[in-house]
């Protein structure tokens, strides 16, 4: 065993220890960055579940947030005092990626014989049409006012009710959706997709039922909206149609593209530039968003590819840990 | 019942020849790139801006009849959200003509929130009043009350779209276009020149859309930096029920989706006995696309060509 090795490995041991250290320092910080650590983990876990149907299948899905509000509704009509139901957060957190993925089937099933850019347009259409319906149905949703008072979520006997506290929730769950869709991705499944992503007769020609396999990619994600959804209305403890307009869809489908589509690590930087970068411009005050702007016009012509390049994805990085680890002559 | 029918369908008229106007700008722009232009509802948004800027210079220079002052601001107006479009174009999209579909369409969505907050930033956020181009009075018209503003929107409309038709049917310019629309590869290898056809339509395009957004200002008296959102929005539906790409369907969505949101408002509260209401009005227009696409999936006017040309094997 060489110098080098012993080298490489204690520089990755510190590069992963830092970015432990890193991640268990965030609920030490004051609540507001915690706040804002806990919005990246949220938009982390949405496009995740985004990024399998617009990353993978190649399916532009521009009303995603739709699946959001289902799950958000859903805590929000099951544990507060609307209707008087008081349902514990884990059971509400199944009910509402079922919701999710009933919705994204219902959806799914009339639409997805459609391509490109109809389907794009049919999604976005969905999603205002949610989004109008929320706010008008006023004696299930309140209409505008949105529905607050929402329950103290609970987990296993643990309350879950300082921003702390979600940090931990969603980290952990954040974990699980990004190893879940990674493991999807190196299925015979995930393979599907992407042969979808790059040739829709070939597939069909295959004998594979493309249907089945969009059905499938806008279910599961709508079913990762949907939990997001629901933990969004438990931290929030109030919801309304606002946060689920057009403008919400878009960021979505903006960190996938500026991180880079296709690839966890991508969409992961781009919801830590995305949601950072406004907070940091809080400064430029009205000046805010127009840098943002224009921020994001430049790094799309500089890098259209996105951020982190395809090649820097999860298999990559952990291809590189257990080769160090585990056979380092071969690297 | 009919007084009150005619009013609606004048109203619907109106509206819909707006829709019309913008949608050929979504339409024009996809034909040639296969781009859905967020931006476009901002050009939209600019022209009442510009036009009230460079109105109200004129008038304040003097020496020239207001009706005259009006008229150049409406032309400059055009050219210089024509002039920003092209501009937009070469510097936010040409550079990501080689990475798919995605990007191009994300820069445009930047681009949207630069042009939109810049606005914020010099004028503020809050609607401001519209100078009035055409005093609107009101004239009986078999018994429906229609004003010249409705009218006066309903004429010019008409004659853009007109002259838009002749310009893209019978000029050399006009050629370039619906070749580059057609096959961007085939119309290079034959000497069209595509870049310039590309600006041309973004020189267009924006230039039709701020005329929409000044006759919409002209119909409701106000104008504000968020305006184009929702109606460009809009706009876009109608250039996907008329069958986005086809500059005939742009015009029959756009007025079939003003006649859908007027006669829609206005009846099915009625029919439904007050179980739907009017704020459901949106809910429509995109109800009405989702059912069109179902059934004609090109939309209305779309060619309805052998899906593989139509559409590439690669979605996004």
């Amino acid at each position: 065993m060489g110098n080098s090795v012993i080298v490489r490995r204690l520089g990755l041991l510190a590069v992963l220890a830092l970015c432990v250290v890193l991640l268990a320092l965030v609920p030490y910080l004051p609540s507001y960055y915690v706040r804002v650590a806990d919005s990246i983990l949220i938009y982390i876990i949405l496009a995740v579940g985004l990024n399998l149907v617009v990353g993978y299948a190649g399916l532009l899905d521009l009303g995603f947030i739709a699946f959001y509000a289902v799950g958000a509704y859903a805590y929000a009509l099951l544990a507060s005092g609307q209707f008087d139901i008081h349902l514990p957060f884990i059971v509400v957190l199944f009910i509402g990626a079922a919701a999710g993925a009933i919705a994204g089937v219902l959806l799914g099933f009339p639409v997805l014989k459609l391509r490109g850019d109809y389907l794009a347009i049919v999604t976005l259409s969905f999603g205002e049409i949610i989004r109008i319906a929320i706010n008008n149905a006023d004696e299930l949703t309140n209409g505008p006012q949105g529905i607050a008072g929402l329950d103290r979520a609970s987990l296993f006997g643990l309350p879950l009710t300082s921003p702390v506290h979600f940090y931990w929730l969603l980290l952990v769950l954040t974990v699980i959706v990004c190893a879940g869709v990674y493991y999807m991705e190196r299925s015979i499944l995930g393979k599907a997709w992407r042969a979808l992503r790059e040739d829709q007769d070939v597939v069909r020609g295959l004998g594979i039922n493309t249907t089945t396999l969009k059905l499938l990619a806008f279910a599961l994600s709508a079913a990762i909206g949907g939990a997001g959804g629901v933990i969004f209305g438990a931290f929030q403890r109030f919801v309304s149609p606002e946060s689920f307009t057009f403008q919400e869809s878009l960021l979505v489908v903006l960190i996938i593209i500026i991180g880079g589509v296709g690839n966890i690590v991508g969409v992961i930087a781009g919801a830590v530039v995305l949601v950072i970068l406004p907070e940091i411009l809080h400064f430029a005050a009205q000046y805010r968003l127009l840098i943002y702007g224009v921020v994001l016009v430049t790094v799309i012509v500089l890098r259209p590819g996105g951020l982190v390049s395809p090649r820097f994805n999860l298999g990559f990085i952990i291809r590189k840990v257990r080769t160090l680890w585990l056979s380092p002559s071969k690297t | 019942m009919f007084d009150y029918f005619l009013q609606q369908l004048i109203f619907a008229l109106a509206i819909g020849a707006i829709y019309g106007l913008i949608a050929l700008g979504y339409t024009m722009v996809y034909g040639v790139m296969r781009l859905i232009n967020f931006a476009h509802g901002e050009f939209f948004m600019l022209g009442p801006y510009i036009y009230t800027f460079l109105f109200s210079g004129l008038l304040g220079l003097g020496g020239l009849a207001p009706v005259l002052d009006s008229a150049i601001a409406i032309v400059a107006s055009f050219v210089i959200v024509g002039l920003l479009g092209v501009a937009i174009e070469r510097f936010a999209y040409r550079p990501l003509r080689a990475y798919g579909r995605l990007a191009p369409m994300l820069s445009a969505l930047g681009m949207s929130i630069v042009l939109q907050s810049a606005v914020r930033v010099t004028v503020g956020p809050q609607p401001v009043h519209f100078p009035a181009i055409v005093e609107s009075t009101p004239i009986d018209a078999l018994g429906g009350m229609v004003t010249t503003v409705q009218l006066g929107i309903l004429a010019a409309a008409v004659l853009l779209m007109v002259g838009l038709a002749l310009f893209v049917n019978g000029t050399r310019l006009g050629i370039w276009i619906r070749a580059a629309s057609e096959s961007w590869t085939t119309s290079s290898l034959l000497g069209i020149r595509v870049n310039r056809a590309v600006s041309l339509v973004f020189f267009i395009g924006p230039g039709l859309g701020a005329m929409a957004g000044i006759m919409y200002a002209s119909y409701y008296g106000i104008m504000q930096p968020t305006m184009g959102s929702v109606i460009g929005l809009k706009a876009f539906t109608a250039a996907i029920l008329g069958g986005i790409g086809s500059i005939p369907g742009a015009m029959l969505g756009g007025f079939l989706l003003g006649a859908i949101e007027v006669f829609g408002t206005a009846f099915l509260p009625i029919l439904s006995f007050g179980y739907i209401g009017t704020e459901y009005r949106d809910v429509f227009a995109f109800a009405v696309l989702i059912l069109v696409l179902l059934f004609k999936p090109a939309g209305l006017l779309g060619e309805t060509v052998s899906e593989e040309t139509t559409v590439a094997k690669k979605d996004y």
